[in-house]
């Protein structure tokens, strides 16, 4: 009996004291963006093997949104230092981070990915244009001038140049940061392009109704959200060999043996194409730092100003090597100008 | 049926006794419960065979990694070219160790150093893991700079996959990740013995990487081993204590119907929801570190408590009240009663409930997940406050790796988690058999 007390004792002990901690955390922490999280992860890796005064830091994954939440807790040991993204800081979201005290916000942008179709590597060649992906995928398309349940069922009635194979498209899911370029980029864009925005503005819709129907997308199981990561979405299509699933480009080229690329609007998806800006889907790559955070965790400025270097993210850097895509150089060059310069948000 | 005995007397037997009829119906019942029953236990039997067989079939070759043994020249015109390390102990750490692995495989494989061309080619066939390992060889002993010593050097996990076989190499060149000319010089390495597979140590001790070659379960393990020395620590006495209190002390009342109802119910509610207390409680309110080992013992013991009482309550109700009685008649006090007769008595079913409570907690992700243990931490932790992360979380991270070789790696984490969880059951199960009491 004794013997069971004084265990329980300790270990109480042992937690009133730890409760005593928080006091100089040593090691950096980043959470955020699943997309992000291979690239901080060899940033991480690398920072912790050239810096040996620093310890690696902690990258937790978990979603843009997620992370931008943990980081908007507010200012201290016990929150993050790092928040990385897939996409921009929303307004709100910045609006909450600073009712938390987290007023200072940097923006640093590390590049850009890609977002391709890709199908399994037998079947056919495949060549989407955004207005085919619209029309294919929105929940109500305009056909002969009035706005209809989309009722296509095959890609070969979307555009004659598809095989005849049933719609089943792997997308990501609402909460990935992907999701808002796929939405903007490929149904916005195509809803667009076929014309179908103003015939919905013509019904008597107001602008940002129209925007929200033409981004809306069809929910009779032939668009199958994935809220996962890439990994789920290529085992959906090793299980449906005529599904179409949206991948990162860096997880395509990971996986080319595997998988068999769509062109968008005739630009095969690559680093260069993304680059130089003709290939359609793309989107930057964000982490946000905590500037009260700059000088009191230790490595904090030196990792920010590692991941900036050109080593890093430049053309020839093991970031592009996993598929990242490499900003202009004047764009990098501005990203260091404006961390070193302490810009915030 | 009316017409059985008319047929009995019309043969001239004796009518059977009433109490058999539907015998052959009864003894049928049985033997179709009993088929039943096989093929349930068959379904069961073959999904287990199917999940083993699929792990075990991706995941053995993970513990064994390809390395290059090269006979490395610390050259001091690459490591320290201008001759400053007397002066400055940062020359050490920053010189360009992957270029003495290079030159060494170069010279190896019988190629000019000068050709550019073959050099691009060459990258990526060693791990950049090298750098760390040449610096910690030189760091350690300045004094090999100058020599030449045979260094076993992990290889890239693509020429990794490649020398398993696990790269299809009939596919097109430009959509494998590794080149011809790569293959070329395996096939010649392996020929000269210099390129060999030994066992994946690493797999043990290196902590997260994102270089499939360098990336290990150590800081899981070590995260694991400090959560449940945690857990064991707080809940078996706490959930000791409390069973014993109720089942033995407490009056049966109202508040303590109330209370077992609340325990059977925190024994149902899903993990995660005991991610968010912790999140809220010992992260936000107390202050304790995230990601650290500590919060995820913490909240692991409040999800097992449960368990534990429950089991506790049921093994000392599982004593017969003959030996209470006895003991109190012999003027033992309730106190010496409950610690010197019924406790001993009951020992083995607790251990047991607490074992299997054990074993579910090293089972869960969920609620580490918002207590930040769901991370990339490379550093193994020297204490429960610094980050860590635990064995499922790990096999998590490497599902979500887009590389192929994170894929095997995974398996072998799956093995080597299940061999723990089977190594405590079986435990169990033995402590269970040696000391249980009949009655």
């Amino acid at each position: 009996m004794t013997r069971f007390f004084l265990t329980a004792s300790a270990a109480a002990i042992a937690l009133a004291a730890s409760v005593g901690y928080a006091a100089a955390r040593d090691q950096i922490q980043v959470a955020g963006s699943s997309t992000v999280l291979p690239y901080a992860k060899i940033v991480a890796e690398n920072f912790g093997e050239t810096f040996t005064n620093f310890k690696t830091p902690v990258v937790e994954s978990g979603g843009s949104g997620a992370g931008i939440k943990e980081f908007c807790k507010g200012v201290g040991e016990n929150t993050i230092d790092i928040a990385n993204s897939s996409r921009k800081i929303k307004d709100d979201e910045v609006k909450s981070c600073a009712d938390a005290g987290v007023k200072d916000i940097q923006e640093v942008r590390i590049g850009y990915d890609g977002i391709v179709f890709a199908t399994d590597i037998n079947g056919p060649d495949w060549a989407l244009t955004p207005a085919d992906v619209y029309k294919a995928l929105a929940a109500q398309i305009v056909v002969d001038g009035k706005l209809v349940a989309n009722p296509n069922t095959k890609w070969n009635q979307v555009n004659p140049n598809l095989p005849d194979w049933d719609i089943a498209a792997y997308i990501p899911g609402e909460k990935h940061g992907t999701r808002e370029v796929f939405e903007e980029k490929l149904l916005a864009a195509g809803c667009k392009s076929t014309g179908a925005l103003d015939a919905i503005k013509a019904a008597g819709q107001d602008d940002k109704a129209a925007a929200k129907t033409c981004i809306a997308v069809r929910k009779d199981g032939k668009a199958i959200d994935i809220d996962g990561d890439y990994t789920e979405t290529l085992a959906r299509i090793d299980a449906n060999k005529t599904g179409v699933g949206v991948f990162g480009l860096s997880f395509y080229e990971n996986n080319a043996d595997k998988l068999k690329v769509a062109t968008v609007s005739d630009v095969k998806p690559s680093t260069e194409t993304i680059a130089k800006g003709e290939y359609p889907v793309s989107r930057p790559l964000f982490f946000y730092v905590k500037k009260a955070h700059l000088g009191v965790v230790p490595g904090l400025k030196e990792y920010v100003d590692f991941f900036l270097n050109d080593q890093m993210i430049g053309p020839d850097s093991p970031l592009a090597e996993y598929g990242l895509v490499a900003a202009p150089e004047s764009e990098r060059k501005e990203q260091r100008e404006a961390f070193d310069a302490g810009k915030t948000m | 049926m009316t017409d059985i005995p008319l047929n009995g007397i019309a043969n001239g037997t004796v009518a059977r006794p009433r109490r058999d009829i539907g015998l052959k119906r009864r003894y049928a019942a049985e033997r179709r419960f009993r088929i039943y029953g096989v093929l349930a236990i068959s379904v069961g039997i073959v999904f287990l065979a199917v999940m083993l067989v699929t792990i075990i079939g991706k995941g053995y070759t993970a513990f064994w990694q390809t390395t290059a043994t090269l006979p490395i020249t610390f050259d001091a015109n690459v490591i320290d070219p201008e001759n400053k390390r007397a002066t400055d102990p940062n020359v050490l750490i920053t010189a360009n160790y992957p270029k003495l692995a290079e030159n060494a495989l170069m010279a190896k494989l019988g190629i000019n150093p000068d050709d550019k061309v073959a050099a691009r080619k060459l990258k990526g066939f060693l791990s950049d893991g090298a750098r760390a390992q040449l610096r910690t060889m030189v760091t350690d002993d300045p004094s090999i700079i100058g020599t030449t010593r045979n260094v076993e050097i992990l290889v890239a996990a693509n020429i990794d996959s490649a020398f398993k076989g696990q790269i299809d190499l009939s596919v097109d060149e430009s959509r494998r990740k590794v080149s011809d000319q790569q293959v070329t010089w395996m096939k010649q390495l392996a020929a000269e013995g210099s390129l060999a597979e030994h066992f994946n140590k690493g797999l043990f001790t290196f902590g997260a990487s994102s270089r499939p070659e360098t990336s290990g379960m150590g800081v899981a393990i070590i995260g694991s081993f400090y959560m449940m020395v945690i857990v064991l620590l707080l809940a078996l006495p706490i959930g000791v204590a409390a069973s014993i209190y109720l089942e033995e002390f407490a009056k049966k009342s109202r508040l303590t119907d109330l209370i077992e109802v609340n325990i059977n119910n925190l024994a149902a509610v899903p993990s995660i929801v005991f991610g968010l207390l912790g999140l809220s409680v010992f992260i936000n309110f107390l202050g304790l570190p995230r990601s650290a080992a500590l919060v995820g013992g913490l909240v692991l013991t409040l999800m097992t408590l449960p368990t534990i009482i429950i089991a506790t309550r049921a093994a000392l109700a599982a004593v017969p009240p003959s030996i209470r009685s006895a003991a109190l008649g012999l003027g033992a006090s309730k106190m010496q009663m409950v610690f010197q007769h019924i406790l001993p008595l009951a020992a083995p079913g607790i251990l047991t409930g607490t074992i299997i409570g054990l074993a579910r907690a090293l089972g869960e992700t969920a609620p580490l997940l918002l207590i930040g243990m769901v991370a990339f931490v490379a550093d193994r932790p020297a204490t429960p406050l610094e980050p860590s992360t635990a064995l499922p979380v790990q096999i998590y991270m490497w599902a979500n790796e887009a590389e192929r070789a994170f894929v095997e790696r995974m398996s072998g984490a799956i093995i080597i988690l299940l061999i723990f969880l089977m190594a405590m059951n079986i435990t169990a199960i033995v402590l269970r058999r040696r000391f249980e009491r009949r009655w």
